[in-house]
């Protein structure tokens, strides 16, 4: 069982969490100017990367999304960064 | 007969405490300290059992977890636990064991026949049998004849206690000489050590090997060990297995404790260091699975601690030097002692021990249980062999971890890579064999300090044991599952080459045991048929557990009411007194029904009465989702399908939140308190999730601090008054007359009031089509409500409802439960809620999934109501097919119910194009059955709407 740390209540079991997104993509608006194709890969393209991942994910007991850095195959977390005041 | 009980050795043993047993029906008896295998040896039972597949005899074989034979059925107290192993368990008095796989028992097995056709059943054999001529009709016959214990449907074992979590700066897996080395350096530093051992007490190898360790007796170290680690603030748990290790080190053990439940421990540990010992691994000639052959570290460990001696005629075979203090003790026991070393230059013998150096076993005579031997084709005369082809290290703990392997050639087995798992492998679980090594090992890796503990024994020399494939005879790899060599020799020679595929077409290794003494053989002997070293052809995943385990000690108090506790209601007392059968709905346990008597008339006469004078239910499971904040209308613009910031204050607003797919995530109300203050209404089983949806776009697509979210819902109490009669019933409460004022309080209005010393939320929104009031207060006031309530109830004639009777008005009305009436396929204009898709052109969630080319089909299933032709109710989920031609789905009935009050049965339906099909029929598919419906729209009462005023 892992262990992540949420950036507002400290290190929890991995069931307190949930993965939610991959980092990095932007939802495409607006939704006139977006393609079929551009929308099925913002909904359903993920990279699902062997190793280093950049991925954000959901503290379910307090609420918080955070971006965590983790690789996939030692499942080392790297780092941890609150959503807020981030640049991309 | 040949196992026997020495009058003095036995160290474990209380001999002034005899423990009377049974074992399949026959009267034994042991002594406290016993194990069943160590009690069953010195009762001279051979046969413990019968081999999976040929029911071939089988006697015991090991002294732990490693054991694949001697599996029981034990009974205590009248209940049974399966397949339990009977050199795990200690005896206990009145104990009755039955073998498993056997009928009637294991010295009489009928299905003993089934080896006479052995060569018809080679590897594989099922799989190509009766996969080709139809698994269906085989199954039942081979499941009888398959499987080992019998279940004990009525036994549930204790297991009522929460898994204890646990912490530590160390945690040492394995007390035996590396273990204990390993604690008492790092708590001689300070540290907080836990100590885990699977036998009842620490030392490991040295409880029967014994030893001098620091010029002491071991006891005395090991004494001195769990002191030091006592005071450090650590623990020594013993009976316990440590089964997992994993992620971000988290380990999991299983404590066995005598006469009260078994304790689940989840541990995690900053470091860890594995000393879990190595297993004897057997050796391979003619017959090697007969009772009466085992393995020699397991024979000293019974003559040690039990007293309990295989045989009195003992051929040793072997290829090390640690079979030479067994055939010593033996000797001095007072056996006759043969000692077949296969080196040609084997170190001195013991005394009095006849000593045959370059000797290889290669076959065992005898039916039922050994009768001699044959060294090369000299015949030997043993009532018992045992054997020592080498050690395997227990590295299972560290390929859990993620750890990987390499092959040492001193040692003669794989051994884990440093640095590979977070553990440190110290001791025989590295392939240090011998005491001075462990010790070492251990000392350095609890990070001690000078020397490590001093002893007078050198090192261990071995020569590797293969089996050979020119021998002749049945070699047994596997002895549970019955996978001989030449299983191994038809895998190779059919391209099951790789170990995964050899485990998966001979089930080598898949027995009980885990492959804990068989694995090594089937990889030593693919290597040897396919002319490939043994790292060249590989090792199988170790996965959890170590040693199978009760699932119940893992799911702890977790079955039965706890498995999944559904939501109470503070009202729930209340509700009782007024008669309520409950029930789960939506995660919540709520009235169904209120009275005794039939539930569905019960139902039917809320449902009517509710409709005729008032209903009263308790709908406090509904979400009450706060959101507060000047940035809260923008961010409820984008989480709803329908726009909330053109609502006014003190109004309320039906609307969807979708999911980024379009897909219909939740229906509900939302109430606009104030410019900055709103509360969302979501489902009672989807307020958590729409909670959530809100949070995820608050903090990554708006401003955080520009609006906050709070789930309230249990912070409040909603009693909903509901029909013709509910103004009267508000004002026989004597509630505050500006409830009763229609131009105060609109239908889709909402106010905040004071009431009896406390604020009062009522919300004018209907689930029923008739005039509503949710009446909404902080849950500490909700008896005080609920008795005027109740009061005004009685002047009024109304009904406490369940939510049986809610679930009948909704559907009158048409309106969805989410989930229920919508799939994961809906979107909001098949729900006949098309406006907001066409007209707004702000961005929201799950808005551009609205106009995929699959949102734009024609073809969509949309809700509808149907008609039955026959005043049959419908059945739920029935589907709906066309008239003519090709059966096929045009979708289902969704919700199903006879509605008293218009005296006929109504329905629901997601139906392809439905709207259009209004006023046609189509027929109807359930489970083999046929008829006919009528579509209509999926308002069936009041479809003019003038209840909500009347
Ligand atoms: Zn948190």
């Amino acid at each position: 069982m892992q262990v992540f740390t949420c950036p507002f209540c400290g290190p929890r079991d991995e069931t307190e969490f949930h993965f939610a997104a991959e980092a990095g993509k932007k939802r495409p608006i607006p939704a006139e100017a977006v393609t079929d194709d551009e929308w099925a890969d913002y909904l359903y393209m993920n990279s699902a990367p062997r190793g280093a991942a950049r991925e954000v994910w959901l503290h379910v007991t307090c609420g918080e999304f955070f971006l965590m850095m983790r690789n996939t195959v030692t499942r080392e977390v790297a780092e941890i960064t609150p959503l807020r005041g981030r640049t991309g | 007969m040949t196992g026997w009980r020495h009058d003095s050795l036995g160290r474990q043993i209380d001999r002034s405490a005899p423990l009377p047993f049974t074992f399949d029906g026959k009267p034994l008896s042991g002594f406290s300290g016993d194990t069943p295998a160590s009690a069953l040896l010195a009762s001279g039972i051979r046969v413990l059992g019968r081999s999976f597949k040929y029911h071939r005899p089988r006697g015991l074989w090991g002294m732990g977890g490693e054991e694949p034979n001697a599996i029981f059925d034990v009974t205590e107290n009248g209940h049974t636990t399966p397949n339990v192993r009977a050199t795990t368990l200690l005896l206990r008095e009145g104990m009755e064991l039955r073998s498993v796989n056997t009928a009637p028992d294991a010295a009489r097995d009928r299905m003993g026949v089934l080896d006479l056709f052995n060569r018809f059943l080679p590897g594989g054999f099922y799989y190509k049998t009766f996969m080709a001529f139809g698994w269906m009709r085989w199954e039942p016959m081979i499941r009888r004849m398959a499987g080992l214990g019998r279940l004990d449907p009525g036994h549930c074992p204790p297991a009522d206690i929460p898994p204890v979590n646990g912490r530590c700066d160390l945690l040492v897996i394995g007390a035996g000489p590396a273990g204990l080395a390993a604690a008492r350096a790092a708590a001689r530093n300070g540290r907080e050590v836990w100590l885990i051992d699977e036998a009842a007490e620490p030392g490991g190898s040295l409880r029967w090997r014994g030893g001098d360790i620091d010029g002491g007796n071991w006891r005395e170290f090991a004494r001195d060990t769990i002191e030091a680690v006592t005071a450090a603030g650590g623990r020594l748990l013993t009976s316990t297995t440590l089964w997992g290790a994993f992620d971000h080190g988290l380990f999991a053990a299983w404590e066995r404790r005598d006469g009260r439940p078994d304790r689940h421990w989840r541990i995690r540990a900053c470091e860890t260091v594995l000393a879990a010992g190595a297993i004897e691994r057997p050796l391979w000639f003619a017959n090697n699975d007969l009772p009466g052959i085992m393995s020699a570290e397991a024979a000293l460990h019974y003559l040690s601690l039990h007293g309990a001696i295989a045989g009195r005629r003992i051929l040793l075979a072997t290829g090390n030097d640690g079979s030479y203090p067994i055939a010593d003790a033996l000797a001095q026991a007072g056996c006759a002692v043969i000692l077949a070393d296969a080196r040609t230059d084997p170190p001195t013998a013991p005394e009095g021990v006849e000593h045959l150096p370059a000797a290889r076993l290669t076959g065992a005579n005898g039916r039922n249980s050994v009768s001699g031997a044959l060294i090369g084709d000299r015949a030997i005369e043993a009532d018992t062999i045992l054997v020592s082809g080498g050690y395997t290290p227990s590295v299972h703990l560290h390929c859990q971890a993620g750890g990987k392997l390499d092959w040492n050639t001193a040692s003669d087995s794989l051994v884990p890579r440093p640095g590979s798992s977070v553990l440190r492998v110290a001791g025989a679980a590295n392939g240090g064999f011998g005491l001075a090594r462990a010790l070492a090992e251990g000392h350095a890796a609890g990070g001690g300090a000078g020397p490590a503990p001093r002893v007078a024994v050198g090192d261990w020399q071995l020569t590797p044991m293969r089996p050979d494939p020119t021998l002749r005879g049945r070699q047994w790899i596997d002895p549970q599952n019955d996978v001989t060599l030449k299983d191994v020799r038809l895998a190779a020679q059919e391209g099951y080459r790789s170990v995964e595929h050899l485990k998966r077409y001979t089930t080598l290794g898949m027995a009980t045991d885990q492959g804990r003494s068989a694995n090594f053989a089937g990889l030593a002997a693919m290597a040897a048929l396919t002319g490939r070293t043994i790292p060249e052809t590989g090792t199988t995943t170790y996965r959890p557990p170590f040693s199978p385990l009760p699932l119940s000690v893992i799911g702890g108090p977790r079955r039965g009411a706890l498995f999944n506790p559904p939501k109470r209601l503070p009202l729930e007392a209340a509700h009782k007194e007024e008669g309520a059968t409950f029930r789960e709905y939506g995660g919540w346990l709520r009235p169904a029904a209120y009275g005794h008597g039939d539930e569905t008339e019960l139902v039917q006469q809320e449902a009517l009465a509710a409709r005729k004078t008032v209903g009263l239910y308790d709908a406090s499971p509904l979400g009450k989702i706060e959101v507060i904040g000047p940035g809260a209308a923008e961010l409820l613009d984008y989480c709803n399908y329908l726009r909330i910031s053109t609502l006014r204050p003190g109004r309320a607003r039906y609307g969807f939140v979708l999911s980024e797919t379009g897909i219909v995530h939740d229906d509900g109300v939302v109430l606009r308190l104030a410019e900055d203050r709103f509360i969302v209404s979501a489902s009672s089983s989807h307020a958590a999730s729409v909670r959530m949806i809100m949070e995820e776009a608050r903090q990554d697509i708006f401003d955080p601090a520009k609006s906050f979210i709070h789930d309230v819902t249990a912070g409040f109490v909603t009693l909903t008054v509901t029909g013709p009669k509910s103004r009267d019933l508000l004002r026989a409460a004597e509630l505050p007359e500006i409830l009763c004022d229609d131009g105060s309080l609109p239908h889709m209005s909402v106010i905040e009031t004071r009431w009896n010393g406390h604020g009062l939320r009522v919300a004018r929104v209907s689930f029923t089509g008739d005039r509503s009031y949710e009446l909404t207060v902080p849950a500490r006031h909700a008896s005080a409500l609920r008795d005027t309530l109740e009061t005004a109830r009685q002047k009024v004639s109304g009904h406490w409802i369940g939510m049986e009777a809610v679930m009948i008005l909704r559907a009158e009305k048409g309106f969805i439960l989410v989930g229920k009436d919508t799939d994961g396929l809906t979107m909001p204009h098949d729900l006949g809620w098309g406006g907001p898709r066409v007209k707004r052109k702000d961005e929201y969630l799950g808005r551009r999934s609205l106009f995929t080319p699959e949102a734009r089909r024609k073809d969509r299933r949309q809700l509808v109501g149907l008609e039955t032709t026959d005043g049959k109710t419908l059945p739920t989920g029935a589907h709906l097919v066309p008239v003519d031609g090709k059966r096929r789905s045009l979708g289902f009935v969704t919700s199903s119910c006879f509605s008293p009050v218009l005296g006929r049965p109504i329905a629901l339906a997601l139906v392809e194009g439905g709207r259009e099909r209004i006023g046609t029929e189509l027929g109807l598919f359930h489970l083999g059955e046929t008829g006919r419906v009528r579509i209509c729209g999926s308002c069936a009462f009041d479809p003019e709407w003038e209840r909500l005023h009347a």
